[in-house]
């Protein structure tokens, strides 16, 4: 009965435990990914939802309003925002920090980009130093991908105050109000009306960016954790290992991957 | 690149190998670079567009590839990720085209 003692060894522990992984990947990854995977169909959900809401609107070059120019640059050249068309990004998106009035299209956003990119470069350093089990070079990129998460969270929020608060003149926009349309002017966004475009320009904004910006906070917040365990020596216990690392950069890696997505779809189309 | 993490002993630390971490980087940088210049000289329409996508594609294709390491797992899970994900990315495109045809009732 030699042969059925090992068997009940190992099924007591099942295959994950048994010396073979299926996918060859630990449980704790594997369901890491699993888990990725539902949440890009959460995303998903709001980009289709934004496809729909941006693509039923009149996009500004087929717009009334800039068929009367010679051409499409002079057309983007002389964009005014109004809630018949939807705008173009460029010209909405163009404000800095410090720099107020300039025309400095997509700098910022560019720069944002920038900053999650870099963070994402020293994760993966981060879990690199890990495998080697090099605790001070762990602690070191865990680190500055914190503060890269920190930077942009800053960023995204310096983006929306701007959004909200508006231009310095806001627009006049024909408002329903009390069984009549009366003349108002519009500053800024909200999720009813905004200045920049139709509603739902606005709305999209604050759901796919919000969803989005929540993700990098849970992500700085579990990143903390994880420094805080690394810091502490629990990863270089004997049978531990530093694969939370992994698993909390593979989360890190999506909240990027999602960006590249809001950056094309939000920004550049 | 096959990682495990029970080859390394406590105690002796090997070099680092970031060569491929870099390189993914630059890739990834170079390929925002052009979507900037591209924003700025091709006029809008539906033409860059299509471009901006398929650079989006490309730059998920390295960050999924290479930093979150799905290139260097076994097939199944490779499978398991890619095939779900392929079909929203098909509905996302399909609702695009569909807008328009939304688009085209209510304003023709």
């Amino acid at each position: 009965m030699a042969h059925s003692a090992t068997v009940s060894t190992n099924s007591k522990t099942g295959a994950w435990f048994g010396g073979k992984e299926p996918m060859n990947a630990s449980y704790g990854k594997l369901m890491m990914w699993y888990f990725l995977l539902s949440d890009a169909f959460s995303f998903s959900g709001l980009l289709v939802a934004y496809a729909v809401l941006r693509f039923k609107e009149v996009g500004y070059y087929d717009s009334a309003f800039a068929k009367q120019f010679a051409s499409i640059k002079e057309a983007g050249e002389k964009f005014i925002a109004s809630d018949a068309y939807w705008p173009i990004p460029e010209r909405i998106f163009d404000a800095f920090p410090f720099f107020h009035g300039q025309h400095l299209p997509l700098i910022f956003v560019g720069l944002m980009t920038f900053i999650l990119i870099m963070s994402s470069v020293t994760m993966v350093l981060a879990v690199e130093a890990g495998h080697r089990r090099d605790r001070a070079d762990v602690e070191k990129w865990m680190l500055w991908t914190i503060l890269g998460g920190i930077t942009f969270l800053g960023c995204q929020a310096w983006e929306w105050t701007h959004f909200i608060t508006g231009t310095d003149k806001g627009v006049v926009r024909d408002v329903w109000m009390n069984g009549e349309w009366v003349k108002q002017v519009v500053k800024g966004a909200n999720l009813t009306a905004n200045e920049y475009g139709p509603a739902p320009f606005a709305f999209s904004f604050f759901t796919i960016t919000g969803f989005h910006g929540f993700h990098v906070f849970s992500g700085v917040m579990i990143n903390i954790i994880i420094f805080f365990n690394t810091a502490i020596g629990i990863y270089d216990r004997p049978g531990r290992n530093y694969e939370m690392v992994e698993k909390v950069g593979l989360y890190w890696h999506f909240v990027d991957l999602v960006w590249v997505f809001v950056f094309t779809f939000f920004y550049l189309v | 690149m096959a990682h495990t993490y029970d080859n390394v002993a406590n105690g002796e630390i090997p070099k680092p190998q970031t060569k491929v971490i870099w390189v993914t980087f630059w890739i990834l940088f170079a390929i925002t670079a052009v979507e900037f210049l591209l924003a700025f000289t091709v006029p809008a329409g539906a033409f860059r567009t299509s471009i901006f996508i398929i650079l989006t594609l490309v730059k998920a294709f390295y960050i999924v590839a290479e930093f979150m390491h799905l290139k260097h797992e076994v097939k199944g899970l490779i499978y398991a990720i890619i095939v779900p994900t392929v079909f929203v990315i098909w509905l996302i495109g399909a609702m695009f085209i569909e807008g328009g045809y939304i688009y085209e009732i209510l304003n023709k």
